[in-house]
């Protein structure tokens, strides 16, 4: 029987077979890894089958700990149990997983390797989370490819029902887990035909159950825990053997054999790297190349790296090896070595050490062989041929480097090695394509789509792998596709590519594209400008390369095909027609056939207006690809206008003198895409970054941006407000404040009684704006002879960008507002004039979170500290290369840390405490040099209101001298100490010194600080629940805000305990069959929490009130704050009305309890929002996530409507019940 | 006494069908028409933007910011199959059809030539007896002329005539520079019967929010007269099958469109209000008058006052016009 052909990325391969041979699987969310869970979901909604013909269950849990626990329970139980995880999850899963190998149960956890969060988080790839599992007992197999993956997921599965020994199967997050490759797939039978039933029944057997009851997990004394703890000995030291077996049967079922160790090269080998995961697939085309070339050289794959059979280790070395390297993909500072080298020394010392040779022969060369380690592809860098040459390359040294890295240059400690970026291996028989695109435009998908084309219908091989940028909004793709007809083994970008694709014609302006094209190679441009314009309109270097490298240029307008055939700016398949129509991958007609039918099949089930829409589009595509040109440079005269004059220079981001010095050397290097070259000095050793960088970033993503007209306008601060990226401002100034406003800079006279005689303005940032709307949609004001018309209006950015870049920036220099008094800063018109301290974060188009952040940092920004969740917040707050975090002129601002996903309430209560006890000790020091300071002075620092703005300012004055006074009294010699307080009464006394020292270095902590918590609901309602509990109970003043969009936004939208009853999200593919916890409801129970529930679109005062009021609180507050997402299928331009829609049917009740107020004798909690005017289901089915199941299933939709509209009367009426109570 | 009527070859019981409204939304809601004695049920209207929507509407949101960022390439789980087609409505053909005795109708509303035709053909497959082509059309764009627009009409109907072999009659709006002319063209195109009026359900302002609002009204009996008006003039000029439905409240209203020439008249508006339970109380009124006037069935009397057969043919025309303006007096 012949294998079916499919074309499926690395996490689809090791959920095939986990999904097949498990009964329970628990699931929780963490890139790269979550899409195994999610498939596992998918298909067990479908009600898709194991091999013993049941529906696995999949259940999420609320972390990884508890996911873990779960399988513990359910393995003890007789089920067989699997899960999926990596990174910081692994971690969690470690205490139960030392139980479960303990008690020598069979179950294997699917782990997509990636980074630990060390100095900064990384959620790429590398082998750091597996190997911080070494010591738990499980056994670890690696996998290099995603056909290894399919496989190994079975032969790990397999291995540990017979050796009762766990496994970990591991392959490379995002390489492996996510590239995209065309491999056999198993069958039921095969997959069968390896699972031995009577291990399984055996495992049944074993389950704790009173019907043969027995303990399991006791507590053991000295006398007798180390003896047990030794039983364990017998099973590790079979299976190998058993490993081994394993794999034999595996080859027979499959034709595919794997070895414990897989030596591949020259049989005479050398040189000798040892290594494993997806670098050895970079590695063994490396080898091959070589030895092809005559080179002794060879690799050896660690396939089982737990338990380590010493044995079978040195029988695979080729007995010739002189020279060994192990490349480890971790990093273990202070270690004799990494791990893999440890277990390699060893092994060879183990083997050899002691042992003369034999009759007289000399030593073999394996038993001296020189062994050097290094590092590679720590957070998924770039591992390629040339680097593999590189280590080889060292091995012939007489003195090569131990313990080197590869790949990087480190000019600190200089333990580099050198590499030639020129060195490839890359088949000459195979279509390298890459394809530049933008998220929103389709080019990923459409490329996942041509892979599957191509795998599945042609004999062909194929790998795709595609590169994301680190925004959420207007992030750029490269897609890299491998096709050729055979086996495609280069696990690293396209070096050298001969078709290439540029989605959008501006980033000619950005980015080097054509350095990776070769000869002779395709460009195909989507061009805004007609076919005869297109060479003209191309930037100069561009044209010089095209004629240079005889580059072929198709062009199409794409955007208009797509705006003639309805299709918005979706350009994927015009793009993708045009790719097939001249790479030559498929002959022209049969790929228009093989695209027609994958549109069927991709999108049929979507309906057939989708389907005839694409068709479309693929029709119209052809008849608009248009060959360009080319001038020759060999035309004789004509030649030189070959490259014609520029255009439009090259405008990869630069420097400019206004920039810090990072920003310029080191930011600016990020974001032109050149941060692969910085070297290691570039980098600060802690992972400590400057604020304020992202308005160097100017992206210019929005198509459109809105425009002011202040003859409409109201000045009511609501387009400010909502704004989540920052971008709209307002300040009011004196006239002659804008005594030399540009040209076109617009203002109007201020509103404020407080202000006369001041002129107030609005002002976008055009380069920073990403076209979300929001703004748009809230302004109130409109043109009573045209009602169409606002106070903001959306118009084209490009005729307005170089205009409104000069007004933005003048708009900058203007005066911020000074909060002396003058005004409350109390309600929204106020509180627009403050500075935002949080802009241009990369959040998505229309984001609900972050405005919330933003107008916190207006209000306390100056002197707030935050703790952030893991989690979309953190990733729009701390993913470099820039911080939307910012300061004021007085360079104070927000700072911000990101601890885990798990910790954060208690990250923020650690700093809480900090910050008490730093406060302590200074007043502690002010009492103490009272003398020096003066009473006044002490006294105002002790005993001022910090309670108004006002107050802290002069608090900070008071710092500020208290600063001056102790600084010159040390430079004018020591300070005298009070009598009294100081532990000598020695003025001069050293200890003095120290005091004074120690209060300059915290005298700030006498102005008040603001302890902020930010996180998700993933974080807030499941992971971090237990610390967030602990916290609110501390009585600590600290300020916890919740940006609750009711799913696991940052990962995808998977059901955390804040989704609703009946919303369809990953993880509960089925609609979500429970009520969304009242986290409000339940913090309310202390009775010293203020608590919050809010949404800025429906009661955008009662928002302002709860953050001044949390802030107020001297004890721990709660805000929940609803916010729209993407992951709500929503119109985001229509994100505050959904807020509003939310409120108004009854599922977001806005409420404040406030303790303060029952100290006065009143009821503390009061809701804000009025009965629900409009059924539940007004609302949700304006929303995809609960559309999307009155789609797929609407029987159970409307089911779970109706308890869902139960539930939302059920919790009204006892609210109004609790808002009613009489003062107590 | 007969109050069976023949209406696009189907034999009616009575000629009060329910018209095309949410009342025919499910099964008991249809067996209950039935029960109240309608003689035959229009499906609510299948909306080709309807489908349209369902299906763009899934694809936007399975597809919408999807492969963008590598945490999540997508943030909705995919199913085996989504209820983007007419599934539902086809379902509710198919279980109304076991259930009840009584012919249905089923109804399309659209406007482009092309795919929805494929639906007609599968309304017929799922049981219906006949359908209802309901072109909901409103020319805004100024370059169009009525020739091109009634063409289109005229299109639609030939490729949905082509995929069907039941009865399809046309649903027509009042908006035609020649409603006469446009009828007969339509019967040469096929259709077996013409619906008089489709009512446009016009915008409403709401001045608070300067915003345009929909805003449902229910017909009443004054809005019978244009309808009535034309059938009279069409019966027996234009070979079809007359239904009326726009302001059937009462037995007089009934009464009236069989005169004009009306084989059926529809209700919605009257049993939305008062409750489907008005179909008997109508049909027990008619009996009584056609007691009372000595009428045998109601065949007797179908396109008895139609333009061809009433002793004032001129009534229908502009003479009536400058009578019923003289006949209006002005309160002091």
């Amino acid at each position: 029987m012949t294998n079916r052909m499919v074309t499926i990325d690395g996490n689809e391969a090791a959920a095939y077979v986990a999904y097949k041979t498990n009964e329970v699987i628990a699931i929780y969310p963490i890139t790269p890894s979550s899409p195994m869970g999610e498939s596992s979901d998918e298909w067990a909604a479908k009600g898709q089958k194991n091999i013993w013909g049941m529906t696995p269950i999949v259940r999420e849990l609320q972390s990884e700990g508890g996911a873990a626990g779960t399988v513990h329970g359910s393995l003890q139980t007789g089920a067989l149990t699997t899960t999926f995880t990596a990174s910081q999850g692994l971690l969690l899963m470690i205490p139960n997983m030392f139980k479960i190998a303990g008690e020598q149960t069979s179950t294997v956890f699917h782990i997509a390797a990636r980074s630990v969060a060390t100095h900064a988080l990384s959620i790429f790839g590398d082998h750091s989370d597996v190997m911080a599992t070494r010591s738990t007992g499980w056994g670890m197999l690696f996998s290099n490819s995603i056909q290894e993956v399919m496989d190994f997921a079975l032969i790990a599965q397999a291995a540990t029902l017979e050796s009762r020994v766990p496994f970990i199967h591991a392959f490379d997050g995002f390489r492996t887990s996510h590239e995209v490759m065309k491999i056999e797939e198993l069958t039921d039978e095969q997959i069968r035909a390896m699972i031995d039933e009577e291990f399984v029944r055996a495992h049944r057997q074993r389950a704790l159950t009173p019907d043969r009851p027995v303990m399991r997990g006791t507590a053991q004394n000295p006398d007798v825990f180390f003896q047990s703890r030794e039983r364990a000995n017998s099973f590790y030291a079979v299976t190998p053997e058993i490993v081994e077996r394993v794999m034999n049967k595996f080859a027979a079922v499959s034709g595919r054999q794997y070895r414990l160790f897989d030596y591949v090269g020259a049989p005479d080998a050398e040189r000798v790297i040892v290594m494993m995961g997806s670098g050895c697939e970079a590695a063994e085309e490396t080898v091959n190349a070589l030895t092809a070339a005559g080179e002794k050289v060879g690799l050896l794959k660690v396939r089982l790296y737990r338990p380590f059979s010493v044995e079978h280790f040195v029988a695979a070395l080729p007995t010739s090896v002189k020279s060994i390297a192990v490349l480890d993909r971790t990093k273990e500072p202070g270690a004799a070595g990494e791990p893999l080298y440890q277990d390699v020394i060893t092994a060879i010392a183990e083997t050899w050490h002691g042992r003369p040779a034999s009759n007289g022969q000399a030593q073999e060369a394996r038993a001296t062989a020189r062994i050097t380690g290094g590092r590679y592809g720590l957070g998924s860098k770039e591992f390629t041929p040339a680097m593999v040459k590189s280590v080889f390359d060292e091995m012939l040294n007489d003195n090569p480097k131990n313990h080197f890295s590869v790949g990087i240059v480190d000019d600190v400690t200089h333990g580099s090695l050198p590499f030639d970026a020129n060195f490839t291996t890359e088949a000459g028989d195979q279509v390298r394509a890459l394809f530049w695109g933008l998220g929103a435009d389709g080019t990923v998908s459409a490329n996942k789509n041509s892979i599957k084309i191509i795998g599945e219908e042609t004999p062909n091989f194929a790998q795709g792998y595609f590169v994301y940028d680190s925004k959420k909004s207007g992030a750029m793709t490269v897609s890299h596709l491998r096709f050729g007809p055979k086996p495609i083994q280069s696990t690293y970008l396209i070096q050298r590519a001969n078709f290439i694709a540029v989605h959008q014609f501006n980033f000619f302006e950005r980015y080097q594209i054509l350095d990776a094209a070769q000869e002779g190679a395709t460009l195909l441009i989507n061009s805004p400008y007609e076919a005869n314009e297109v060479w003209a309109q191309l930037p100069a270097p561009v044209q010089a390369a095209i004629v240079a490298k005889k580059i072929k240029v198709y062009s199409i307008n794409a955007y208009a095909v797509a705006k003639q055939n309805q299709l918005g700016n979706r350009t994927n398949t015009i793009m993708q027609t045009c790719f097939f129509a001249i790479s030559g991958v498929i002959p022209r007609d049969e790929a228009i056939v093989k695209i027609k039918d994958s549109i069927r099949k991709t999108y049929g089930k979507r309906g057939e207006p989708v389907v005839r829409q694409n068709f479309a589009a693929v029709d119209a595509a052809l008849e608009h690809l248009h060959e360009i040109e080319v001038p020759s440079p060999d035309r004789g005269e004509r030649g030189a206008d070959a490259v014609l004059p520029a255009t439009q220079a090259t405008t990869t981001p630069h420097a400019n003198a206004d920039m810090p010095d990072f920003v310029r050397d080191v930011t600016m290097e990020i974001l032109s895409g050149r941060g692969d070259h910085l070297p290691v000095s570039a980098f600060p050793i802690d992972g400590t970054y400057p604020v304020a960088t992202a308005q160097w970033e100017k992206r210019n993503i929005a198509q459109e941006v809105p425009v002011w007209e202040p003859d409409l306008c109201i000045e009511c601060g609501k387009c400010m407000l909502v704004c989540p990226h920052a971008t709209i401002r307002a300040k009011v100034c004196k006239h002659e404040d804008l005594a030399n406003a540009p040209a076109g800079f617009k203002t109007m006279p201020a509103k404020w009684r407080e202000l006369p005689d001041h002129l107030y303005t609005i002002q976008v940032a055009v380069e920073d704006c990403t076209g979300c709307q929001l703004c748009v949609e809230v302004c109130p004001a409109k043109d009573k002879s045209n009602v169409s018309r606002k106070a903001l209006n959306m118009a084209p950015q490009l005729p307005l960008r170089d205009s409104e870049r000069v007004n933005w920036d003048y708009f900058l220099k203007l005066p911020e507002i000074h909060r002396n008094g003058n005004l409350t800063f109390k309600n929204i018109k106020d509180i627009q004039l403050l500075q935002p301290l949080f802009e241009f974060s990369g959040a998505c188009s229309g984001c609900g979170e972050t405005p919330y952040i933003k107008l916190m940092t207006q209000l306390f920004g100056d002197r707030a500290i935050i703790a952030n969740a893991t989690g979309c917040s953190s990733i729009y707050g701390g993913n470099l290369p820039t911080t939307p975090y910012t300061i004021n002129p007085q360079g104070r601002g927000p700072a911000w840390s990101n601890s885990l996903f798990e910790d954060n309430a208690e990250f923020g209560l650690g700093m809480r405490l900090s910050f008490d006890h730093q406060q302590a000790y200074a007043r502690n020091l002010v009492e103490r040099f009272r003398d020096t300071l003066g009473d006044e002075l002490a006294d105002g620092l002790l005993n001022s209101n910090q309670e108004t703005q006002e107050g802290i300012n002069a608090v900070r004055d008071l710092v500020s001298e208290l600063k001056e006074k102790l600084d010159s009294s040390l430079r004018g010699g020591l300070p005298p100490a009070s009598s009294g307080s100081s532990p000598t009464l020695n003025g001069h006394d050293r200890t003095v010194v120290s005091a004074a020292q120690d209060l300059l270095g915290i005298a700030d902590s006498l102005v008040k600080k603001s302890v902020w918590i930010i996180g998700g609901d993933g974080w807030a309602y499941d992971i971090g629940y237990g610390g967030l509990d602990h916290v609110l109970a501390s009585g600590q003043d600290v300020n916890i805000l919740v940006l609750d969009t009711e799913v696991y936004s940052n990962t995808g939208g998977q059901a955390s305990k804040a989704t609703s009853l009946g919303a369809v999200a990953k993880f509960a593919a089925g609609g979500k069959p429970t009520i969304k916890k009242d986290l409000g409801m339940t913090a309310m129970r202390y009775g010293n929490v203020y608590i919050a529930q809010i949404a800025m679109g429906a009661n955008d005062v009662q928002t302002v009130k709860a953050f001044l009021e949390a802030e107020a609180h001297p004890g721990p507050s709660l805000i929940i704050a609803y916010s729209q997402c993407i992951a709500h299928g929503i119109d985001m331009a229509k994100g505050m009305h959904q807020q509003k829609l939310a409120v108004d049917s009854g599922h977001w009740p806005l409420y404040r309890f406030n303790p303060a107020l029952e100290s006065e004798g009143k009821n503390p909690f009061q809701l804000d929002s009025k009965d629900p005017k409009i059924p539940l289901q007004d609302y949700i089915y304006t929303e995809g996530r609960y559309r999307m199941l009155q789609r797929s299933d609407p029987e159970a939709a409307k089911a779970l409507l109706t308890q869902a509209q139960a539930s939302v009367n059920h919790r009204w009426e006892q609210y109004k019940k609790l808002a009613a109570n009489p003062a107590t | 006494m007969s109050l069976s009527t023949n209406y696009l070859g189907l034999v009616l019981k009575n000629p009060i069908v329910a018209s095309s409204s949410p009342l025919s939304h499910t099964v008991e809601s249809i067996q209950r028409l039935e029960d109240a004695g309608a003689s035959a049920v229009v499906m609510y209207s299948l909306f080709e933007e309807q489908i349209t929507f369902n299906s763009y509407y899934v694809d936007h949101y399975l597809r919408n910011n999807t492969n963008s960022y590598a945490e999540a390439l997508n943030y909705f789980p995919e199913m085996d199959a989504y209820n983007v087609w007419p599934d539902e409505y086809l379902n509710l053909i198919r279980r109304a059809k076991e259930v009840v005795d009584i012919p249905i109708i089923g109804s399309l509303n659209g406007v482009s030539i092309g795919g929805w035709t494929n639906y007609a053909g599968l309304i017929e497959d799922a049981g219906a007896d006949a359908l209802e082509l309901n072109v909901y059309y409103v020319p805004t764009n100024v370059e169009m002329t009525g020739r091109e627009i009634e063409d289109m009409y005229l299109d639609m109907l030939r490729q949905v005539k082509r995929s069907v072999t039941i009865p399809v009659a046309m649903k027509l709006s009042p908006f035609f520079s020649s409603i006469s002319n446009m009828s007969k063209r339509l019967v040469a195109e096929g259709a077996d019967g013409l619906v008089l009026f489709n009512r446009f359900y016009q915008p409403d302002f709401d001045l608070e929010n300067l915003a345009v609002a929909p805003r449902l009204v229910l017909s009443n009996s004054n809005e019978l007269r244009l309808p009535l008006r034309w059938v009279a003039i069409l019966y027996g000029r234009v070979m079809a099958d007359f239904a009326i439905t726009t302001g059937i409240h009462t037995s007089e209203d009934v009464l009236k469109g069989l005169m004009a020439g009306a084989k059926a008249t529809m209700m919605a508006s009257e049993l939305l209000q008062n409750g489907v339970r008005r179909i008997k109380e109508v049909l027990r009124e008619i009996e009584v008058w056609m007691d009372e006037h000595e009428y045998q069935s109601v065949a007797q009397m179908i396109g008895s006052m139609s333009q061809q057969h009433c002793a004032e043919p001129a009534a229908f025309e502009r003479a009536n016009y400058m009578r019923t303006l003289d006949s209006f007096q002005p309160i002091n």
